[in-house]
């Protein structure tokens, strides 16, 4: 161990003046990264901070546009994430990229199996795989001949872990490795995260939990909107600032005014312990002329709780009722004859059908359902409604992201939806554009809609909700009045008792500054 | 001295120039391939543009053509289906067994054989949608049990004979007065062309083929049953061959290998006419197009006095190049 001998302050990894923009978008702007050796170092900020793009841009994966990279003082350009790796720097990517059908031994070696003269030599493959585990004291538990497919995902994850090891890293970089880990496995990681801290490597950990963060790491370095807020010593903040300087930043956007309580009628759309998958216990209901956001973070079953209300994914348990009447949604087709419409968070792969025109993709569903009385309508009529302008000719792969939302939108319009599910309504859109998208959903209520909006933008949330509900870990954690902070909508969502002993009253001032 | 207004004496010229342009940048390029290759032919053979060989040559291509209409809307949709040559070559052997040359016959022989082409055609869609075999592996299959029950019923040696009003849609027509005969093929090719053309174009089914072909996920979000508008294309690739079936039988006579290789010239055709294979483009006219190309080019090769056995890779070349050039213009716009 060297510990003795490298001043306290020795910089391993460092990142100066990070730009990256994508399609014009700035992703990242001047971001800095310092990490020490052996130190458990956080990247945190909230959905689309920038985490991920700064941890690909260290690994190779992405170019930056502008800045340097340092390692050991000297300074590095990954062009391949190969070149990372043979420098020592391993990352384990949110999402996991194994083979489900090898064994943890193969999928470790993958494309670097050990060689006799003929062939894999499979007796050294599996004793290195078995010594790496042993490094993460897993080789208890998973056998390096187990097919990865048919191991339950925390060991997936070890497995991954242990692959990142085989490159012998200086510096390992997790990103969000516990989103799908239960808090007992969240436990046993945290240990062996800490043993080989222990054994002098670097980790560099990605996570927005602020439990987590407060665990097992030594310093943290705050990212917002692509920029670097703060880097501070863990043992040194406490919640209120730490969800301060991730939230904390003004409100740049006007929003529309929120409905008055007369206009909010009655019950469109009700579900009563409702469950699928991760999702379990949901009580909700979503009433004629009110906007509810729905917020909470990335994993929190968001998405999967549109796709359960739209009838993409089947309810396990509870019941749910249109209209006041109970319905069992089997398919979208039956939720979009129930009246309801969802705005899907990915436009491209799950809203629109990219080479067809304006025309077909916003008659699509009307044509779907074949039904009647929705033959006659008139599409300039609709086009008219979302304010979208130009020919209805184009394909719709070369409208903006704003327009095609609007495209989306109108889709349902035709089909006469009074249940409105926006998943992100504003994600890649501009800022002139987000702001027309948010008037047409407050017309839509105040005519009579009933509109659920996800939103991974708590300004968003705050802005345009008359009511907030919270997600945590696949159930509602709590509703918030119109007027709730940031910071109160974080400590819900992150499910985080307050360590500083302020009230929830207190943390709210220092979130909403 | 001014360097800024364009002399206008030359704008105008450019203008329409760009305007001829654009008009034939609309055309799908198909068509102009068919010009071409069809001038190269009257170049050899000058009496080819005369009426009666002119229509003998659409009556050789009907067939071919039918396929490829049907053939369209399973690509268009996502997926492919190559049981379609043996389907025509089932066709012909049992209706010659089934017809036995008693005219009497044909009035329900040929809603039995209807029937039959759309069950297959169901099958391959059921298969494909609620089995989840790749419609690649489960129309395989579907050839391959197609043929080897068709070998199995007539023995290698197809008995019986078509009867004459039978063979008539494929072989003989209406006399028209200074055209000379107007095969009835030819009318039948119309017929189904203008009608699937309308299917396709024209109504919500077909609208519903494009979004399940282009994105099954956004398509399924929007209400499309999108396992049901792909079997339904299955039914109609598997009606159009027996379409053509009854057209080969009529126009060639009864073998077991009618109906060989067909699968691959419809799907040469339908990708000669744009469509992408994978889903979500393509169109009846443009498939008509590519099956007239490849059967006029198939006329050229020999004209030339190439080896028939030439054919094979002539056609291989052309669904590459026909691909390829498909990719390059997505690319190129996307």
């Amino acid at each position: 161990m060297a510990d003795g001998i490298e001043p306290q302050d020795k910089i391993l990894l460092g990142m100066y003046g990070i730009d990256k923009s994508f399609l014009g978008v700035p992703v990242l702007q001047d971001v800095q990264l310092e990490c020490r050796p052996g130190e458990i170092h956080a990247v945190m900020g909230e959905n689309g901070a920038g985490k991920s793009t700064l941890m690909k841009i260290l690994v190779g994966v992405y170019q930056p546009d502008a800045g340097r990279i340092e390692l050991d003082g000297a300074p590095v350009r990954f062009h391949h994430p190969r070149q990372a790796l043979a420098a020592g720097v391993s990352i384990v990517h949110q999402e996991l990229n194994l083979l489900p059908e090898r064994t943890v031994a193969e999928n470790i070696f993958l494309g670097r199996e050990p060689r006799r003269r003929v062939g894999v030599d499979r007796t050294a493959m599996e004793r290195d795989a078995s010594r790496l585990l042993a490094a993460l004291h897993a080789d208890d538990v998973i056998s390096p001949r187990a097919l990865v497919g048919r191991l339950p995902v925390a060991q997936q994850q070890l497995v991954e872990i242990a692959k990142a090891l085989s490159f012998r890293p200086r510096v390992l970089v997790l990103d969000e490795p516990t989103a799908a880990l239960s808090p007992h496995e969240v436990d046993a990681l945290f240990d062996r995260i800490r043993r080989l801290r222990a054994d002098g490597l670097t980790v560099l950990y990605i996570s927005h939990r602020l439990k987590e963060i407060f665990d097992l790491t030594d310093r943290i370095t705050v990212l917002k909107d692509g920029r670097r807020v703060d880097t501070v010593r863990t043992a040194e903040v406490d919640t209120r600032r730490l969800v301060h300087l991730m939230v904390g930043r003004d409100l740049d956007h006007y929003y529309p005014p929120r409905a008055t309580p007369e206009r909010i009628g009655e019950v469109r759309l009700s579900v009563r312990g409702a469950g699928a998958g991760m999702l379990h216990d949901i009580d909700l209901d979503l009433r004629s002329g009110e906007i509810v956001g729905l917020a909470g973070l990335a994993g929190s079953g968001r998405t999967e709780l549109a796709r359960l209300l739209f009838g993409a994914t089947r309810m396990a348990t509870g019941r749910l009722e249109v209209d006041g009447r109970a319905r069992r949604l089997r398919s979208p087709r039956q939720a979009i004859r129930c009246g309801i419409g969802l705005l899907t968070e990915d436009r491209k792969s799950e809203g629109l059908v990219l080479q067809l025109s304006v025309r077909d993709n916003s008659l699509l569903a009307v044509r779907a359902l074949g039904r009647g009385p929705t033959r006659r309508v008139g599409l300039g009529a609709l086009l008219d409604r979302v304010d979208l302008r130009g020919s209805t000719a184009r394909e719709v792969r070369y409208l903006s992201g704003g327009n095609q939302q609007k495209v989306v939108l109108a889709r349902w319009l035709a089909t006469g939806a009074r249940v409105l599910i926006f998943d992100e309504p504003t994600r890649g859109i501009d800022v002139g554009a987000k702001a027309s998208i948010h008037e047409l959903m407050r017309e839509l209520a105040e005519a009579g809609a009933a509109i659920l909006m996800i939103s991974s933008e708590l300004p968003e949330v705050i802005g345009m909700a008359d009511r907030i509900v919270v997600l945590r870990q696949g159930t509602v954690a709590g509703v918030l009045p119109a007027d709730a902070s940031e910071a109160e909508i974080m400590l819900l969502a992150t499910g985080e008792p307050d360590r500083s002993g302020v009230g929830v009253g207190a943390v709210a001032d220092g979130g909403a500054a | 001295m001014t360097v800024t207004a364009p002399p206008p004496a030359t704008a105008a010229p450019e203008r329409s120039a760009s305007r001829a342009w654009r008009l034939l940048r609309a055309v799908p390029p198909i068509w102009l391939v068919l010009a071409a290759v069809i001038v190269l032919i009257a170049w050899r053979n000058p009496t080819f543009v005369e009426p009666a060989p002119f229509l003998a040559f659409l009556r050789r291509c009907a067939p071919l053509a039918v396929l490829a209409a049907g053939q369209v809307f399973v690509i268009i949709a996502g997926e492919f289906d190559l049981s379609v040559g043996a389907l025509v070559t089932a066709v012909v052997v049992v209706a010659a067994r089934l017809s036995d040359g008693d005219a009497g016959n044909t009035w329900w022989l040929i809603p039995l054989l209807l029937a039959g082409g759309a069950l297959v055609g169901l099958v391959n869609g059921l298969v494909t949608t609620r089995l989840r075999v790749p419609s690649f592996i489960a129309t395989l299959g579907m050839l391959l049990v197609l043929s080897g029950a068709v070998f199995l019923w007539s023995g290698g040696a197809p008995r019986g004979s078509l009867a004459d009003n039978f063979r008539q849609f494929g072989r003989f027509g209406v006399e028209i007065p200074g055209l000379g005969q107007l095969p009835y093929a030819v009318l039948i090719l119309v017929a189904i062309g203008v009608g699937l053309w309308l299917l396709l174009s024209h109504t919500r089914f077909g609208h519903q083929v494009y979004a399940a072909g282009g994105n099954p996920r956004a398509a399924g979000l929007s209400g499309v049953d999108v396992r049901r508008v792909r079997t339904a294309a299955f039914v109609i690739s598997g009606l159009s061959a027996v379409v053509a079936g009854v057209l080969l039988g009529g126009f060639t006579g009864v073998t077991a290998e009618a109906g060989v290789g067909y699968e691959f010239q419809a799907i040469a055709a339908v990708v000669l006419g744009g469509a992408v294979l994978g889903g979500g483009r393509g169109s009846v006219g443009a498939a008509l197009a590519g099956a007239l190309t490849l059967q006029s080019v198939f006329t050229l090769l020999n004209l030339l006095g190439l080896a028939k056995s030439l054919r094979d890779a002539v056609q291989g070349l052309i669904i590459i190049g026909a691909a390829a050039y498909a990719a390059h213009r997505l690319r190129r716009s996307g």
